[in-house]
């Protein structure tokens, strides 16, 4: 169980760790994006630490990076694919930040670090909780974002706060909202010592 | 040769490759302590950068396309990457292992930069540029990446001496700083 949860708020990839800043973000200008961007991620994060857990005694040292990085591609094409046949809308939006979950410093972190050490059931957890602790991450950035840039948050149509302002802060839904909105966060979070050691 | 200088002046200051387009900020933020390394490294991207752009739309359209498996896009070009850091790391430390020591520890660290991916990415799938086009397009990226992350450790340098509020110390303030230099780029928007 400590496998599982330490990934969701103590050693947050995102807060404390710091790793796979640029989906963070990117494609947290809506909390729909963020959604989709989570489940793909999930998608690619769970079973390459499995196989590469159950394959970890049979790779030499040496050429482990590109044997994960292959692992790691194969899953990423798969959710590529899929989110380019069945959510195209989804496609236009997140672009090139899908193909580059392969290259995001999380999953290639935590594979090196802890899958490729230890057994099955302990990766899987540990792959489940530093997904969901990115998963939360991205939401709760993207719906700070969405709120404050746009006035309202709407997923898939349906709109979960309405509109509060008739002026909203445009900045927030552009790049330099992004990066506000991370640095104010981690400056909280490091305020009421959420995070373990900072 | 207008064209070229329009991706040029776009991927440095329009669509700056970090502050815009948010690739490659892992080193944005992890080797921008001192302006020595943030050079290191903006040299080093560059130069990967602009030899991957080359390499890969040669694999793009003589391999991919012609044999139809584009979906293989993102294996491929990985490995690539991959292999062709590793080459030069190989071949700078035999022949030059003062150009090594200066540059060689950046290398490792260029495989998994997602700007690198990210480019190539952009360049054959997103914009479909040319051979030419796709070269200018990963060197002004490179050249983008380094003038930002010499920017960031400019200011990161003076800030040691400078006081912030407790719990902005290390990297929430690293955020604000990007954060304002994102709004000084977007000041270049619509130039091209």
């Amino acid at each position: 169980m400590k496998e599982f949860t330490k990934g969701i708020l103590k050693r947050n990839p995102i807060f404390y760790l710091m790793l796979g800043l640029c989906p963070t973000l990117a494609i947290t200008t809506a909390v729909e994006n963020a959604l989709i961007m989570s489940a793909a991620f999930l998608f690619v994060m769970i079973p390459s630490a499995a196989i590469i857990s159950m394959v970890r005694r049979w790779i030499p040292r040496n050429v482990r990076i590109p044997s994960f990085i292959v692992i790691i591609a194969t899953f990423t094409t798969i959710i590529d694919l899929l989110i380019h046949g069945f959510l195209p809308r989804f496609y236009e939006v997140l672009g090139i930040f899908i193909p580059l979950i392969v290259v995001n410093c999380i999953v290639m972190g935590r594979v090196e670090a802890f899958a490729s050490k230890n057994p099955v059931r302990e990766s899987i957890l540990d792959a489940a909780g530093m997904g969901i602790g990115f998963s939360a991450a991205i939401v709760v950035v993207s719906i700070i974002r969405e709120l404050l840039g746009r006035g309202y948050v709407e997923i898939f149509g349906y709109t979960v706060i309405p509109s509060f302002t008739r002026s909203p802060i445009g900045v927030m839904i552009l790049p330099p909202g992004a990066f506000l909105t991370i640095g104010i966060i981690i400056a909280i979070f490091k305020k009421k010592g959420l995070l373990k050691g900072v | 040769m207008e064209n070229l200088l329009a991706i040029a002046v776009g991927m440095i200051l329009v669509n700056n490759i970090v502050l815009t387009r948010f690739l490659g900020l892992c080193s944005f933020f992890g080797v921008s302590r001192r302006i020595r390394d943030a050079l290191g490294m903006g040299i080093a991207v560059t130069f990967v950068m602009t030899c991957s752009a080359a390499i890969t739309w040669f694999v793009y359209e003589y391999l991919l396309v012609p044999a139809g498996i584009q979906y293989m896009r993102i294996v491929v070009f990985i490995l690539v990457i991959a292999s062709f850091v590793q080459m030069v790391e190989v071949i700078v430390r035999k022949k030059a292992p003062s150009l090594y020591r200066a540059m060689g520890i950046y290398l490792p660290l260029i495989t998994t930069n997602c700007a690198i991916l990210g480019v190539v990415l952009i360049n054959t799938e997103v914009e479909r540029y040319s051979f030419v086009a796709s070269t200018v397009s990963g060197f002004s990226a490179g050249i983008g990446y380094a003038l930002a992350i010499l920017l960031m450790a400019g200011i990161k340098e003076r800030l040691e001496i400078a006081e912030i509020p407790e719990s902005f110390r290390e990297s929430p303030i690293g955020f604000i700083i990007a954060a304002l230099l994102a709004m000084v780029f977007m000041g270049f928007g619509g130039m091209v």
